[in-house]
């Protein structure tokens, strides 16, 4: 399976996707799988257009890109924690 | 890196506003009126709120992590603000959806990718809702301030952990 780059946005790129980044780190290290997180702000996405595989964020985005994107609100709440996780992992092992 | 300030001057209690613009600008300007960010902060919290908002519905009690560039901050801190009357603020990843705030967790921190500790702990209190009522129905900011230090393990953080 090739190695996965994962964009993990939020606006600042401080707080949330720090967190959100442990979380996916811990998550694809538990099922083996390799990945390849890249932590950015949102406003950044736009120049790993050719190389992303899939983009989790806590930002909202209306742009549209060629990889899928899910939201990552619930890594913060711990509401519906599991489902998002679930998502995740199955694009992970795509 | 500096240290982590957290202590009564960074803690309101019963701020009263109508709209989330006046809350974040008054736990804001507190922090400028302490010296811990930059005058620059104030307006970089409110265009960072209208582009990317912060609120979260968390379990009993909705709260808000505004935050912005680190570039803005002197001195890193966690402000807390339990407003008198819940405020709606856009919840975060949406573009319309609001939830009402009642506890604002304001963000100064001074170097991008850190923290990862600290803000995982601070999640944990956002999905444990007796803290969260505690919090919103604290009377006075020490009681906040032992409960976050706690909560968060702030003791060992100022200790020097990174």
């Amino acid at each position: 399976m090739a190695k996965k780059n994962v964009l993990v946005a939020c606006g600042a790129g401080i707080a949330t996707s720090t967190v959100v980044n442990s979380a996916i780190e811990e998550m694809a290290k538990e099922h083996n799988i390799p990945v390849n997180l890249i932590q950015i702000k949102i406003a950044e996405v736009g120049s790993y257009v050719d190389t992303a595989d899939l983009l989790v964020t806590t930002a909202m985005t209306k742009t549209e890109y060629p990889f899928p994107v899910i939201n990552a609100r619930n890594f913060l709440t711990g509401i519906g924690i599991e489902d998002t996780k679930k998502q995740i992992l199955e694009e992970l092992k795509k | 890196m500096s240290n982590l300030v957290f202590d009564e001057s960074v803690i309101l209690l019963d701020v009263e506003a109508d709209t989330k613009e006046a809350v974040l600008e008054t736990v804001a300007q507190n922090l400028v009126d302490k010296g811990l960010v930059k005058e620059s902060f104030v307006p970089a919290i409110l265009k960072r709120e209208s582009e990317f908002a912060t609120g979260l519905p968390t379990a009993g009690v909705s709260v808000a992590i505004p935050h912005t560039d680190v570039e803005h901050v002197n001195q890193k801190t966690i402000s807390v603000a339990v407003l008198k009357n819940p405020v709606d603020f856009v919840i975060m990843g949406d573009d319309s959806e609001t939830t009402p705030v009642q506890i604002i967790f304001m963000l100064a921190m001074d170097e991008a990718h850190s923290q990862l500790t600290l803000l995982q702990k601070l999640m944990q209190v956002f999905q444990d809702e007796t803290t969260l009522t505690t919090l919103a129905n604290a009377t006075d900011q020490t009681s906040i301030k032992t409960l976050l230090e706690e909560k968060l393990d702030l003791m060992a953080f100022e200790g020097g952990e990174r």
